[in-house]
């Protein structure tokens, strides 16, 4: 503590310096692993396989054509896939604008299929979700958010069987269900519509459209089997007129994610976006790093008179780099708890200002554990050098210093 | 006790060569209490450096109680000085961000002392030099004789056989240096600690048992 004393504004800069990047790092941590790890209402990921685009090219011609999929591609081809044990169906969010008290309100909502509800795990506040009789009558029927209700219906208590109108379309309401995450994109809506009552032409054959899928194995096991049964599926899929190419995938999770992020349809890039992901962090972490090297050195710098009367007295070079070691590590540990502090006021603030609708962001064990980690990075590499610099210090020199 | 033989320190840089110790020849009997006289630049600090093996000598031997130091490794060697040697230097070189006592336990932070012993030992070396009423004060709030007598005492806390003192009163008025020498002599007489000092002062150097005078990295008398 009294080395820390000691030059009160070089403290303070390191102090900074280290909570403030891993301030950063935490709440960015806690962003990622709040679309990376399972979250309501997508429970099973680890039983699930994500289905998402289609891609259909000319590779003589150079022309290609990328979209969601259709409602008659999952319905006439993925269906008949016997690992499939549910496959839940949605579509893009669409827009629609409601008026209550004179105000508009943009609902967005999605068309799901009835399996949707059996694979995904919403929690329903009220009510139920829609059938798929209710599906086969096209029934006008809405499974609402709670945020909507609250928007739409303001203090009522119960809304199931009343109306809700959006372009001056009047759905019955049948069930109501705890807020999705915007971070769940695929999964978050203010109102769920059964798909036979969406505009487009129920008798379309085209296998391009606007929806997306999740395909429910029995269990992990067969999830490599189910995406090899898809894969065997798409080969025997009749490729549309003018192409020659079709390009479809079944992903896992994290997959789907990287080949949305930087693959393609013949490259996951799972270790492309990894790495780039990795080496951001690393490069993040590694300025700061290297600022607080330099500070180090220049700290040492200043007490080479007392490196010198330590040597002279009998400390090594070895006992005095695992000193200086240990002193780094408590100076980058004390700034990671204040960068905890920081970190747990900046999630509160960001959750408070629902700064993306709905999102709630945590400082759990992963996250802790992570950052515990950068600092365990931080302490050493920013020692390590000028610890080994001071080592070499000359005695009679360090003492005429 | 310390053995020098045939010392030579030669310091080079890209352009030029300066030989600072020259042949020195030198034994140091046990309880000997022995000053090194010279002018400027004639290399007694660099003598004093290498006998404390805080330097290491371009050629020559040296021995320290029959044992050979050129062999020993940096750990070997810091483990030598933690407990055969003590020094004192003209600038104190204290540590101002520790109190007093802090500073005397220093030499025992490396003998893997409890901390009651170095408690203990450190506070009976103030005693020995007189400032047992000063444990809790930092260096800057001492005057330069009572920052050179807590520099005595770290000195003196590991019981070492050999002190080394470069100018000890240099940086001292004559009452203080008086203060200081007498407390060196007692040292010498009532502990028979082996000390080695170079000063410039001629009447504190005719108080110790034998004068060496050096010039220009040579040995005249």
């Amino acid at each position: 503590m009294a080395v820390l004393k000691r030059r009160k504004f070089f403290t303070f800069i390191s102090l900074f310096g280290i909570s403030f990047t891993l301030t950063i790092l935490m709440v960015s941590t806690a962003l990622i692993d709040k679309m990376l790890s399972p979250d309501y209402p997508d429970h099973k990921r680890s039983r699930s396989l994500y289905v998402e685009r289609m891609e259909i090219k000319n590779s003589k011609e150079g022309w290609m054509n990328s979209s969601n999929l259709s409602m008659y591609f999952f319905n006439h081809y993925v269906s008949t896939l016997k690992n499939v044990q549910k496959m839940g169906i949605s579509s893009n969010s669409k827009s629609s604008n409601a008026y209550v008290n004179n105000k508009k309100l943009v609902i967005g909502y999605k068309y799901t299929n009835a399996d949707y509800w059996n694979v995904l795990e919403y929690k329903f506040l009220e009510g139920k979700a829609f059938s798929q009789k209710e599906i086969d009558d096209a029934e006008m029927i809405a499974v609402i958010s709670k945020e909507t209700k609250e928007s739409y219906f303001g203090d009522e208590k119960s809304v199931v069987g009343k109306y809700i109108s959006a372009d001056n379309i009047n759905y019955r309401v049948i069930g109501v269900v705890e807020n999705v995450s915007k971070t769940v994109r695929n999964f978050s809506g203010d109102m769920y519509l059964p798909y036979s009552i969406a505009k487009d032409n129920r008798n379309n054959t085209d296998l391009m459209g606007t929806y997306t899928a999740v395909l429910l194995a029995k269990n992990e096991a067969d999830v490599p089997k189910m995406e090899m049964e898809f894969n065997q599926m798409l080969k025997k899929v009749p490729i549309p007129k003018d192409f020659d190419k079709i390009y479809c995938n079944a992903d896992p999770f994290f997959t789907a994610i990287t080949r949305r992020i930087g693959g393609s349809s013949t490259n996951a890039a799972v270790a492309k976006v990894i790495s780039l992901a990795g080496g951001f962090v690393l490069l993040f972490l590694l300025l700061p790093t290297i600022n607080l090297v330099n500070i180090n050195i220049t700290r040492i710098m200043e007490r080479s008179s007392e490196i010198g009367v330590r040597k002279a007295f009998g400390a090594s070079s070895k006992t005095l780099v695992y000193q200086f070691i240990v002193e780094n590590m408590i100076l980058t540990f004390l700034g990671g708890f204040i960068g905890v502090v920081f970190s747990l006021l900046i999630i509160y603030l960001i959750n408070q200002s629902n700064f993306i609708s709905n999102m709630r962001l945590s400082m759990n064990l992963t996250v802790f554990c992570y950052s515990l980690l950068a600092c365990v990075f931080f302490g050493l590499i920013s020692g390590v050098y000028p610890a080994w610099r001071m080592s070499k210090l000359n005695v009679v020199k360090a003492l005429k210093a | 006790m310390i053995r020098l033989q045939n010392i030579e320190k030669v310091y080079r840089t890209d352009t030029v060569e300066t030989l600072a110790i020259n042949g020195i020849n030198l034994d140091i009997a046990k309880g000997e209490f022995l000053s090194i006289m010279g002018p400027s630049g004639c290399g007694k600090s660099t003598l004093l450096n290498i006998i404390g093996l805080l330097d290491e000598p371009s050629k020559g031997q040296i021995k320290i109680d029959d044992t050979d130091i050129r062999k020993f490794s940096d750990q070997q060697l810091a483990k030598f000085r933690n407990q055969k040697l003590g020094f004192i230097f003209q600038s104190y070189h204290l540590i101002n961000d520790l109190q007093v006592l802090d500073n005397v336990e220093l030499p025992l932070l490396y003998r893997n002392a409890s901390a009651k012993e170095r408690k203990a030992l450190a506070s009976e070396a103030l005693e020995k030099v007189g400032l047992s009423n000063r444990l809790k004060h930092f260096p800057t709030q001492l005057s330069g004789g009572q920052r050179q007598r807590v520099a005595i005492a770290r000195a003196i806390v590991g019981n070492p056989q050999i002190i080394l003192a470069d100018e000890p009163t240099g940086n001292l008025d004559s009452a203080m240096g008086n203060e200081i020498m007498e407390i060196l002599l007692n040292l010498n007489k009532t502990e028979g600690t082996t000390i080695v000092m170079v000063t410039h002062d001629e009447s504190m150097a005719h108080k110790t048992h034998r004068l060496v005078r050096l010039f220009d990295g040579s040995q005249v008398q």
